[in-house]
């Protein structure tokens, strides 16, 4: 089983990129599982959301505090709040950013780093507005491809399914970043 | 077909393939979701239940009791402060013997003002006369509002389904959702024996006297009773047909465990993963979830733990002045056992929503394992003192 | 289970309905043996406004036209007499039953 932690902020789309994720992986023939952190949430303020994948039937119904893997929707955030807490040493943190993973050397000592600008992707499909772009469907297409949890197709079905609003762009965004995002096995 | 939905989804989807025909409801944290499905559901046609928006939830019962008396398979969701407030409510619907069923989405009650899961609020209608489901995932949720119907029409006793805030009511999981055409099979129209006619006018509910009001609540009782065995055969019937299994309690490793925990709804879940934990590293534990928590499953839990070394309760929920409540109710069920009583522990744990992780159930499994007897009738776990 | 005229006995719960609901229509229960004084109203008085029939706790009064005055069923009026009091013009009587 993998614990996946999505950090974002209110209004960004965390918890719907969580859900879309598992259902892309459901399809992929996993079971899965996706939850918001249970709070009120407020645009803006920091928010998480977990998904679990798993090849046996998912049992453990708690929040997840030591994640595998990490992504970060907007790279503010890197400055807030602690990132890498709880996560298992030699776990992916998928940043969005328009940095190189090797810029990250601080988090490269324990953990392994893959980047993708899905703001300037968000903006060039027209995915929210320049000032509050809606990543979320954008970095799907870079957590398919590092954690190879599904595939395209599958992932574009889990998209239109939770984010019916102009899932043709969110596909494409989620597209583009699957063939962008930067990262090396060894890193 | 398989989709990945919330928990609260999986209730809309089982009202659905029950072909409900009333719908009353008002939105309270983390209902909402429900019955904001089930009005699309009615709005684009998916359903052809009549959807009544009504001002609180003492007149979404009351409605529902009046829609199920006339014959309708009626449904009705709430939680928390919403269910406390149709309390008055609760016993008429059970009493009148109408067979509604009801999700109620396990939160806390207040104060403090909270939104997050405990079972306060589904225990404290633990003796209006409705039979009590709790839950541990959504194709459970799903599959127990069909079961409800098919139950509760049988023995004319209404169903609340449980299901655990946040952890189930927001959390999206594949859940497989049958065919309403299988379902049909499954689940025939409701034709009560009596009801609401013009054609065959009756009061209901009339004065009742000293003289016979006594044996309706017999009667009351008689059917719980008598629904024990309709929720097993029932339960096994829906494995034959859809390849799962229900039934008041379900066993896990228990066979050759010498150590047992009890526990329900989510945590219950999450306990498989501790003892699957423990099993690999060689002690011999079990766990008893407790499904149907009215009627009460008395054989079965002390036909599972008579005899055993050592039972371990988790409660998510408090009796104030006495304990848990399924640590006492468990503890009931073994006063009159002759066989040998094995000495019981009850740790309160995860109010108010805070996280049973498998670290804590672990936690809890140790220090019960650890020691002869419990030091107190009550054991507070992760209280910060 | 089909409503009946007759007066049914009931021995305990074998042989009740699950749900406290009459086994027939009310229709059936006749309540005028209640009754100690008779409601008669004077028609040559009445101003048929109607108050009696809309008051009558039991619906024991019946409407017939607005040209009509009211009947009062004496198969179901229990004689409680608010009928009387309520009319305006005082036009209802409460007689003695003759036993
Ligand atoms: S209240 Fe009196 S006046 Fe009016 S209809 Fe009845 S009997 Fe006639
Ligand atoms: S006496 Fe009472 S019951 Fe009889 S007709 Fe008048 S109001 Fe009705």
């Amino acid at each position: 089983m993998i614990e996946i932690l999505i950090h974002g902020r209110g209004g960004q789309g965390a918890v719907k990129a969580s859900l879309a994720l598992a259902s892309a992986a459901s399809k992929a023939g996993k079971y899965v599982q996706s939850f918001p952190e249970f709070g009120v949430e407020r645009r803006g303020a920091p928010v998480k959301a977990f998904t679990r994948i798993s090849d046996e039937p998912i049992v453990v119904r708690s929040k997840i505090y030591d994640p595998d893997h990490v992504i970060v929707l907007d790279p503010t955030l890197l400055h807030t709040i602690d990132i890498t807490k709880g996560l298992k040493d030699g776990g992916w943190i998928i940043i969005n950013t328009e940095k190189s993973p090797d810029s990250f050397t601080e988090f490269k000592k324990r953990f392994k780093v893959a980047t993708v600008n899905a703001t300037k992707i968000a903006v060039d499909n027209r995915l929210g507005s320049k000032v509050a772009p809606i990543v979320n469907t954008a970095i799907l297409g870079a957590i398919i491809r590092v954690l190879d949890v599904a595939t395209k197709k599958e992932l574009a079905e889990g998209i239109k399914e939770f984010v019916p609003i102009k899932a043709e762009a969110n596909v494409k965004a989620a597209n583009e970043a699957y063939d962008l995002v930067k990262f090396s096995e060894e890193a | 077909m398989k989709k990945v939905i919330l928990g609260d989804h999986a209730v809309s989807y089982g009202a659905l393939l029950s072909r409900v025909q009333t719908i009353a409801a008002y939105p309270i944290t983390p209902q909402t979701l429900i019955i904001e499905r089930l009005s699309e559901m009615t709005a684009n046609g998916e359903s052809n239940a009549i959807f009544t928006k009504v001002e609180s939830e003492h007149s979404a019962m009351a409605s529902t009791v009046g829609s199920s008396a006339s014959g309708a398979r009626a449904f009705t969701a709430t939680s928390s402060q919403g269910l406390a407030l149709m309390h008055e409510m609760l016993h008429w619907a059970a009493g009148a013997r109408l067979p509604i069923v009801m999700a109620n989405v396990n939160r806390a009650m207040a104060p403090g003002w909270t939104i997050w899961t405990d079972q306060n609020d589904s225990l404290s209608a633990r003796d209006t006369g409705w039979m009590q489901i709790y839950c541990q995932n959504n194709q459970e949720v799903l599959d127990s509002i069909i079961l409800g119907y098919k139950v509760s029409e049988q023995v004319n006793l209404p169903t609340m389904v449980i299901l655990d805030a946040f952890f189930l009511s927001h959390t999206a999981e594949g859940v497989d959702i049958p065919d309403i055409k299988e379902v049909d099979k499954f689940l025939p129209p409701y034709k009560p024996e009596i009801k609401m006619d013009i054609n065959d006018p009756r009061s209901f509910g009339a004065l009742t006297s000293p003289d016979v009001y006594m044996e309706f609540r017999y009667k009351m009782q008689e059917s719980m009773d008598k629904a024990k065995e309709v929720i097993t055969r029932e339960g096994k019937e829906f494995g034959k047909m859809f390849g799962r299994k229900y039934g008041l309690v379900e066993e896990y490793r228990t066979e050759d465990a010498d150590t047992i925990l009890v526990a329900s709804a989510t945590v219950a879940s999450t306990a498989r993963a501790v003892i699957d934990e423990m099993r690999e590293a060689g002690q011999k534990v079990g766990l008893l979830r407790i499904r149907v928590f009215r009627p009460f499953p008395t054989e079965e839990i002390v036909r599972v733990i008579g005899g055993k070394k050592k039972v371990i309760v988790i409660d998510r929920n408090i009796s104030f002045g006495k304990t848990g409540i399924f640590f006492d109710e468990v503890k009931g069920a073994f006063y009159n056992y002759t066989g040998n009583k094995p000495p019981m522990f009850g740790y309160i744990a995860g109010l108010g929503g805070r996280d049973v992780t498998p670290k804590v159930i672990r936690e809890i499994m140790d220090d019960a394992i650890k020691k002869d007897k419990p030091e107190s009738e009550i054991l507070w776990k992760g209280v910060k003192l | 289970m089909k409503h009946s005229k007759k007066e049914i006995k009931i021995k305990g719960a074998s042989d009740m309905p699950e749900m406290s609901a009459s086994l027939g229509s009310m229709a059936h229960n006749k309540t005028a043996s209640w009754r100690n004084l008779k409601p008669v109203i004077d028609e040559s008085k009445c101003i048929k406004c109607f108050i009696c029939w809309k008051f009558c706790p039991d619906a024991a009064i019946d409407f017939t036209d607005e040209n009509t005055p009211p009947k009062i069923n004496y198969d179901y009026c229990k004689g409680c007499g608010i009928c009387a009091h309520e009319c305006p013009v005082k036009c209802i009587d409460m007689v003695e039953e003759e036993r």
